[in-house]
């Protein structure tokens, strides 16, 4: 016979335990917007907000002084493109990111080559070169435009070894020509420095295998040195493509975007309608060009880097 | 945690709460100046205004630079932060009159009629005065005695006026003497021109009859004969007789580098330490007039500002006639009663009599306003840029000058 233990009573219904509202979870995720809480916000009010203003003035014709504000379509938009001056200032954009693309680039990677070698007074020359950059662009460029004058500095130079040099800023294409050796001269010490320690982290062992195998020294330069130094120069490519779209104190304090259009790039172009013909509407439209031209151009160089940048971390 | 987001309230309150809510007036005034001796004599004034008036609590002069100064306020109305008075040149007149951005100040003062007519034509719209023309100052030629006598030129421009020759043919060719006479000098700079600011070479074309658009503002005169024979003549003296420094060549008269200059009598003060010897004659006549050219700055009181009315009253006190008779050592008054050489020499020891009654007074009572037009912004950067091919040696004269209407036209038209 089996005894059957008495049916226990059933156990009352324990009360619901309240889940404490800080769990660790939630304790871990406000920890984490809170450090990024500066960024974000910072992000928002200085980045996304202008931006959507940007955008939403595009759309509006603005009379700064009477100060109205009315909708105005894709008025500003359809100007863009029968604006007479838009050509010129399309050109000169162009000419300048090229030149000095080309021209920044090409210097700061030879001179940081050559700083690279193992020679006497090497420092000197890399504080030399470096001293630019952190001089203060105004001033840097107030200097160069008192040097650049027809009775300047640069042309006295010239004529005491017998070259009647051109009238730097009033000629159209020596116009252009001062303006990107001016910004080259400036900026380059930044771009040679990350080229230099891009150089250093090159390992010596392959370089001596490569040597030992035969290869000269472009051969190594062209197989090893650039390839491995490529993710800085991916880097170094899309910091001077957008600084020289964003151009503009050499441009206001050289030529002021003359002579004849020549060197009216486009942030010029747009503080002249924005802020010197007081018509926002257009100037957004401008705004909104460039910030696509520099979105497009940083897009194509990142995708691009599959093909010519190695070794990426 | 609660106390955190008090704090930020706070904070935020505190940030959006503003000033000034206690009656107090705090007034601003942009000007372009930075010369100490007038920024004194306007605190002086104002120091004067807040003792008649307690309630007014300080009054400052904004100081922007003058190159960026119309970008500087137009920014700070679209910005909510609009100046309670502000200095307005005269090419932008028209914008700022016209545009309903500024007070009708008819009302306020009460003597607009002391006024001398050439001086408010610019700041009125339908017969009411919404600025005041606080500096209406002439141009005229100053020119070193000094670099004259070595150059050897034996005329001065004061007996060639007095024997009817001070013609523009006779000023170059006196400057291209200096020139040609003394090593490393300029013969004549105009001012600010600096081959951008073209308006101020109204004071070479108007004496040959031209103009940048005729006085509807609807067409351009870039193209008259008139127009092409005063740039053929200033190209000229720029480029084959060398009279004019040439683009990308500096020289400041004032520090003893060009021959003459052709300038505003309020930079004259530049001269107080007499650095050399010189003199001022009017501008030279041109084949069509003998035209005289001025320019001016008003005073208005943007309708965007918190303290509209005391801002008017102040305005009345800073230009009354004591104070516009004060004002006069640095800014030509418009007032009739100060306008007459023995008034301007109580307070501009600079100047001889003569001087005064030749230039300044003369210059005021006949003189007409630099171009300006409403969209003055737009038309000047349009202008500059179309205007840059004239300034090589080649240049086509009539055909840059064409390539000037083409660009501006459409913005006359509107």
């Amino acid at each position: 016979m089996t005894v059957r233990a008495p049916a226990r009573p059933a156990a009352p219904p324990e009360p619901p335990v309240a889940k404490p509202f800080w769990t660790i979870r939630r304790r871990d995720a406000l920890v984490g917007w809170a450090f990024i809480a500066p960024q974000a916000l910072g992000f928002v009010f200085f980045v996304l907000v202008p931006l959507v203003a940007v955008i939403w003035y595009s759309f509006q014709s603005t009379n700064l002084l009477a100060g109205t504000t009315e909708f105005a379509g894709l008025k500003n938009y359809e100007h863009l493109l029968d604006d007479p001056v838009m050509p010129s200032v399309a050109r000169a954009t162009a000419l300048f990111c090229v030149g000095l693309v080309v021209l920044n680039l090409g210097l700061a990677l030879l001179l940081a080559v050559l700083l690279n070698q193992k020679l006497r007074g090497t420092t000197v020359f890399r504080t030399i070169f470096f001293s630019p950059v952190v001089v203060s662009l105004v001033a840097w460029t107030i200097a160069w435009n008192l040097m650049l004058q027809d009775n300047g500095s640069i042309n006295a130079m010239l004529r005491t070894v017998g070259i009647d040099g051109p009238n730097w800023l009033r000629g159209e294409n020596s116009a252009m020509v001062s303006v990107i050796v001016v910004q080259v001269v400036k900026n380059v010490g930044l771009n040679m420095v990350l080229f230099l320690a891009a150089l250093q982290g090159v390992p010596r062992s392959l370089l001596e295998a490569a040597e030992l195998d035969g290869a000269g020294p472009w051969r190594r330069f062209r197989t090893i040195t650039l390839p491995m130094i490529s993710p800085t120069t991916l880097l170094t490519a899309i910091i001077t493509v957008s600084g020289a779209l964003h151009v503009f104190a050499q441009i206001q304090i050289l030529t002021l975007g003359g002579p004849a259009d020549s060197t009216n790039v486009l942030v010029f172009y747009f503080y002249q309608q924005a802020f010197g013909n007081h018509d926002f509407g257009y100037g957004a439209v401008l705004a909104v060009v460039l910030f696509v031209i520099i979105a497009l151009l940083t897009t194509l160089q990142w995708r691009m880097r599959k093909r010519w940048v190695f070794y990426e971390a | 945690m609660r106390v955190a987001l008090l704090a930020l309230l706070l904070v935020v309150a505190g940030c959006s709460g503003g000033g000034g809510g206690n009656g107090e007036v705090n007034l601003r005034m942009t000007v372009w100046t930075s010369e100490k001796t007038q920024l004194a004599l306007f605190d002086e004034i104002a120091g004067e205004y807040r003792r008649q008036h307690p309630d007014v609590k300080s009054i400052t002069f904004d100081v922007v630079p003058f190159d960026r100064y119309n970008t500087a306020l137009t920014t700070q109305l679209a910005g909510s932060n609009p100046p309670d008075l502000a200095w307005i040149l005269e090419r932008d007149a028209p914008d700022f009159v016209q545009s309903g951005a500024l007070v009708n100040l008819s009302k306020v003062l009460t003597d607009p009629q002391e006024l001398t007519p050439a001086a408010t034509k610019l700041w009125q719209k339908n017969g009411e005065l919404y600025a005041y023309p606080f500096s209406t100052s002439p141009f005229g030629m100053f020119y070193n005695k000094d670099l004259f006598a070595q150059a050897g030129i034996t005329e001065t421009p004061e007996q060639a006026q007095a024997a009817g020759r001070w013609t523009w043919e006779t000023a170059m060719r006196m400057a291209a003497q200096v020139v040609a006479r003394v090593p490393g000098k300029s013969g004549l700079v105009i001012r600010d021109f600096e081959y951008k600011m073209w308006v101020t070479l109204a004071s070479v074309w108007r004496g040959f009859g031209a103009d940048a658009w005729p006085r509807d503002g609807k067409a351009c005169g870039f193209t008259t004969p008139e127009m092409v024979t005063a740039m053929t003549f200033l190209h000229k003296a720029i480029f084959t007789d060398k009279a004019l420094p040439g683009p990308g060549t500096t020289a400041d008269f004032f520090a003893g580098q060009s021959g003459m200059t052709v300038a505003q009598i309020s930079r004259a003060g530049l001269l107080k330490e007499k650095p050399f010897e010189w003199g001022i004659v009017p501008l030279p006549a041109g084949p069509k007039a003998n035209a005289q050219v001025i320019g001016q700055a008003g005073i208005g009181v943007p309708v965007k500002g918190k303290q509209k009315e005391a801002a008017a009253d102040f305005l009345k006190f800073f230009t009354s006639p004591e104070n516009s008779a004060k004002l006069s050592q640095f800014f030509p008054p418009a007032r009739e009663s100060l306008v007459n050489a023995q008034s301007l020499a109580k307070v501009s020891p600079l100047f001889s009599a003569e001087q005064l009654q030749n230039v300044v007074v003369n210059g005021i009572r006949t003189g007409e306003v630099l171009p300006a037009h409403t969209n003055s912004a737009k038309i000047n950067s349009l202008v500059q840029s179309a205007l840059d091919p004239l300034w090589k040696p080649d240049a086509n004269v009539p055909a840059v000058l064409d390539g000037v209407c083409k660009a501006i036209n459409p913005v006359l038209s509107q």
